[in-house]
């Protein structure tokens, strides 16, 4: 697990990963909510035969939904690999997944093809340079629904166009500290952005990480999508340094004792709840980023935060877990990891 | 107080929603928090909801069954079922309601028409007038840096292609 977040990227303090989708369908088949087995089965051949063209040098597996037992499906949306709604129609679904775990391609989601690169911390360039390389190798063996004046064709109206969501998932604590996240969400969508909690429906989302993506799809290149969301990101990495050496010029010795407190649970609880552990894995992350803490990588620290989730350790377990199991198993997952 | 979905352990978390315009207390154990409300990177939020309201207003006026008529002949959706749902049944659907989905796209993306890539195969001719307005572009700026031997070479290019086009 994790392996597509190997190394050290841009700006690692404050952006997790990078995340580009596209959205594409072929000519002369229904979109998925309205196809039949045969039709579905029939489009996942002619992907896989596209797929067959690659050079021999790059590997990717292919994985049906319906082979996967309950447990793993949610296991690979917790790694981030595969969307929720690629889950909803087992029998129709499937996925490629590259070798370095960076490229997805969903067949059967709300489109017939979604192209996902998902690469560590800021990387904006390489994830759309990879995502249309890739796009590029599949259309040139197969025939795209394009319309000259509305672009690729996609199930929803939303993602017409381009096709395009680029997002990337930032850890802003301090600012979620300031109380406020709902401004900060409001200004982001009268600029054509979309903010939202990753874990969670509230407005403070657990662990302080956001997802920050462009909502409009049709009317811009891609390259201006990507530029205007990369110059707000930036933005948001500055606001989000400036709040942290303030609080820890004006409030040092309060952000300590909440840092120090989190450390000290996490290395020595036996018992630990998912959402307990998001808290306080953030907090060690911030400490990690005011340098309080030394010897962890952030990547390193969001890794533990997808182990934890739930459906991990269902699997790390490898039987059925009761709650109290599974907060003791997770407990020791952290100790083991932080030291 | 006992979690809403799995009623067996305690409830932990504890937030307010707002659906439609009513407030909803939700209170949910931890685990059931995380495995139920798993982040979908593609909804920001409920769109269908915001598309038919949208619908709604910009067919003030019309007579209801006269829209609800238009039916794609490929997979047999109605435009009234788009209205329901949001969501098309095939590309073909596109070319069927063009005329309603002018102004939908505009209010949704601002624009409605794609500047964006275009497929190499097949759109050969597209796919050139936007390369000569990418090297268009990228001409300026070397200009704009006095590379002038360099703009050179570009502006063959330009001339090249759009001669192809028999411009
Ligand atoms: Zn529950
Ligand atoms: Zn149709």
């Amino acid at each position: 697990m994790g392996k597509w977040f190997e190394g050290t990227g841009l700006e690692e303090d404050v952006v997790v990963s990078t995340r580009i989708r596209i959205a594409r369908n072929l000519k002369n088949y229904r979109f998925p909510q309205r196809m039949s087995i045969d039709e579905s089965e029939k489009l996942t051949q002619e992907v896989l035969n596209a797929m067959k063209k690659l050079p021999r040098d790059v590997n990717y597996k292919f994985i049906r939904i319906n082979s996967l037992s309950s447990t793993d499906r949610v296991v690979m949306i917790e790694e981030h690999f595969i969307s929720p709604g690629l889950i909803k129609k087992p029998d129709h679904s499937s996925f490629l997944l590259r070798e370095d775990e960076r490229v997805t391609i969903m067949i059967n989601e709300e489109d017939h093809l979604r192209i996902q690169v998902l690469l560590p911390n800021l990387n904006f360039e390489a994830g759309w340079k990879l995502s249309s390389e890739i796009d590029d190798f599949l259309e040139s063996h197969l025939s795209y629904a394009f319309d000259e004046d509305f672009g690729y064709l996609t199930a929803c109206p939303t993602n017409v166009g381009t096709g395009l969501r680029a997002s990337a998932m930032v850890h802003i604590p301090a600012l979620a500290m300031t109380g406020h996240i709902d401004d900060f969400i409001k200004g982001l969508t009268k600029i054509g952005l979309t903010a939202r909690g990753l874990y969670g429906e509230g407005t403070k989302a657990i662990g302080d990480l956001y997802q920050i993506s462009n909502q409009m799809t049709l009317g811009e290149r891609e390259e201006e999508i990507i530029n205007k969301l990369k110059n707000v990101i930036y933005q948001i990495i500055n606001n989000e340094r400036d709040v942290r050496n303030n609080l820890l010029g004006k409030r040092k010795n309060e952000i300590e004792d909440k840092i120090f407190r989190s450390l000290g649970l996490l290395k020595y609880s036996r018992r630990m709840s998912s959402t307990e552990a998001m808290k306080h894995l953030s907090n060690i992350r911030l400490g990690r980023a005011m340098g309080l803490i030394k010897d962890i990588d952030f990547n390193d620290i969001i890794k533990l935060m997808i182990q934890v989730q739930p459906a991990n350790i269902q699997r790390t377990a490898n039987r059925q877990l009761s709650q109290e199991e599974r907060d003791a198993i997770r407990a020791k997952i952290i100790r083991d990891n932080i030291n | 107080m006992l979690c809403q979905i799995c009623n067996k352990n305690k409830a932990t978390v504890h937030y307010t929603k707002i659906v439609n315009g009513e407030v909803e207390k939700i209170h949910l154990c931890d685990e059931c928090y995380m495995t139920h409300y798993h982040f979908d990177f593609d909804t920001a939020f409920p769109f269908h909801k915001l598309l038919s309201g949208l619908l709604d207003s910009m067919h003030e006026g019309y007579p209801k069954d006269k829209i609800g008529d238009i039916v794609c002949p490929f997979c047999n959706l109605s435009y009234s079922e788009f209205k329901q749902t949001g969501k098309f049944g095939c590309s073909q659907c596109y070319e069927v309601f063009k005329s309603n989905l002018v102004s939908l796209l505009r209010s949704i993306h601002g624009h409605n028409k794609h500047i964006g890539k275009v497929p190499k195969r097949g759109n050969k001719r597209i796919a050139k007038e936007r390369e000569i307005e990418r090297l268009r572009m990228e001409l300026e700026k070397l200009v704009a840096r006095e590379a002038f031997e360099e703009a050179a070479i570009l502006r063959d290019e330009i001339k090249r292609l759009e001669e192809e086009l028999g411009r």
